[in-house]
């Protein structure tokens, strides 16, 4: 059973091994800043849509134990947004924090971007078990919805950066609207 | 007059004829990443090519950097997808059709049109509206060589390009977001300034596919996607001709397109730039810093409405 975590969090480690490898090999690119932020960027979305993807999974494939892994999952996206939200502030903007809040302000890509960043934070604060038990089940559940609006800005975010090709910004977002469309019928039929 | 003297070019460093004739043979069938950096990509050296007016004497951008990060969007429209696909691309036999409101209308066979004029090296900046910039030493003679052979008559007010498109071998329009032939257009004043390069070279070579080969227009003071790759139709209009990325986002591109850190993209800024190779971004310079040579084509004209 810890084998299985352990496996898990070894492969979800592999996209930043990656990066590393490319960026000890000097195989970054020409433009390394770009590739590191759209590959954090990358996987902050699979990620998430991978987290989504556990409550449906373990009805459909009859596995709950499938439970197990979406905490590490969703940690994972907020891992990877970090990385991708630091990339913006350090190497895009030096750290400069005035000509973020500009950006956040006038841009509306970054301010989707921000906003599918910022609701992942309490999720991530309220992670543990310890929290469950503090909040409340419901209270606790009522919160960790923000991942639907979080991976709905994230999708947004990408359809407003990318110049023509909306092909995979639509890709996310179908896989998205597939998994809180499954949400939604799973609810009405409970009625 | 301003006589320059030709860069003295070796006797050795001519490419032997049957090399020269035999490189497509290498290139066909065999997988590109077994090639060495520059050999995939190799074009032929070009003799006699002397120092044009108008260069930066700062650093060109490396080679692998400019044939290894593009945007040509009929090969893909991944920044590497270009250097990948393009070898496909079949540059000989090629011929650009010279036509519209002119008096002599014609087509030339590519390695005539090269020959219209000395090759002239430039070095100039060139700016993404991407937000990321190169610089790059481009060989080819004034556009307004060829534009005076042409003999444009009064009706001629704007200039027309197209790219070659292959709807078998390239990506659709639906794929790429942007609708195929790649069109672009200049003023006429634009079009025979002196800084507008009818370009076939870079770095001493022929153009790699990737990078707008065979011939190819540069004009440094507006947003790259402005210099149209691989011409086939140059076109003398009275009208203002229709361009790909104002034809797909009006809002957001617009005919000029001019380098300008005043007027951002409604999307992002256009404040600074990534110049590749460097950490720190630099700001962006109006014309991309050819205003000098540029700004009285515009003098009166409020840049934020055509931009």
């Amino acid at each position: 059973m810890r084998l299985a975590k352990i496996a898990v969090f070894a492969v979800a480690l592999a996209p930043l091994a990656v990066l590393v490898w490319e960026g000890l090999h000097g195989s970054l690119g020409a433009n390394p800043i770009e590739h590191i932020t759209h590959a954090t960027g990358d996987w902050t979305l699979r990620f998430l849509v991978l987290t989504l993807a556990v409550t449906p999974l373990r009805r459909l494939l009859r596995f709950p134990g499938l439970i197990r892994f979406r905490r590490m999952l969703g940690l994972f996206a907020f891992f990877y947004g970090c990385l991708h939200f630091l990339t913006f502030l350090w190497l895009d903007k030096f750290f400069d924090f005035g000509e973020m809040v500009k950006d956040v302000g006038k841009r509306p890509f970054i301010t989707a971007g921000f906003t599918a960043f910022v609701l992942l934070i309490p999720l991530a604060a309220t992670s543990t078990a310890g929290s469950i038990r503090r909040l409340g089940g419901r209270n606790w559940q009522r919160l960790h919805r923000l991942i639907y609006v979080s991976a709905v800005a994230g999708v947004v975010h990408y359809y407003w950066l990318v110049k023509s090709d909306v092909r995979l910004p639509l890709m996310y977002g179908s896989m998205v609207a597939a998994l809180l469309g499954w949400r939604a019928v799973a609810a009405f039929g409970k009625r | 007059m301003l006589i320059r003297r030709a860069a003295q070019i070796r006797a050795s460093e001519i490419t032997p004829k049957a090399v020269y004739l035999n490189r497509r043979r290498f290139l066909v069938g065999v997988p590109v990443a077994l090639l060495g950096a520059r050999a995939a990509w190799a074009g032929t050296k070009l003799a006699g090519v002397v120092r044009g007016p108008y260069g930066t004497d700062e650093r060109p951008t490396p080679y692998g950097d400019v044939t290894h990060y593009n945007n040509f969007y009929e090969f893909g429209t991944g920044k590497t997808e270009p250097a990948e696909r393009a070898q496909k691309l079949r540059t000989r036999p090629w011929s650009v059709s010279v036509e519209g409101e002119v008096g002599k209308p014609k087509v030339y066979d590519i390695d005539e049109l090269m020959k219209l004029a000395p090759p002239e090296e430039r070095i100039y900046r060139h700016r993404c509206v991407e937000g990321w910039s190169i610089v790059v030493p481009w060989i080819g003679f004034p556009l307004k060589v060829l534009v005076e052979r042409a003999e444009p008559t009064s009706r001629a007010k704007f200039v027309a390009f197209q790219s070659f498109y292959d709807s078998r071998e390239m990506l659709s329009s639906g794929q790429a977001g942007i609708p195929f032939p790649y069109v672009e257009g200049l003023r006429m004043d634009e079009a025979v300034h002196p800084l507008t390069l009818l370009c076939f070279g870079m770095y001493g070579e022929t153009l790699p596919n990737q990078d707008g080969a065979p011939v190819r227009l540069v004009v440094p003071w507006k947003y790259g996607f402005k210099s149209i790759k691989s011409i086939v139709k140059i076109r003398f209009v009275e009208n203002q001709p229709p361009t790909t990325w104002s034809t797909s986002a009006p809002r957001e591109y617009g005919f000029y397109s001019n380098v300008n850190p005043g007027v951002d993209h409604p999307r992002w800024s256009q404040a600074k730039e990534r110049r590749l190779g460097e950490f720190f971004k630099r700001a962006t310079l109006m014309f991309n810093g050819y205003e000098r040579e540029v700004a009285q084509l515009y003098a009166g004209m409020d840049l934020r409405k055509y931009y």
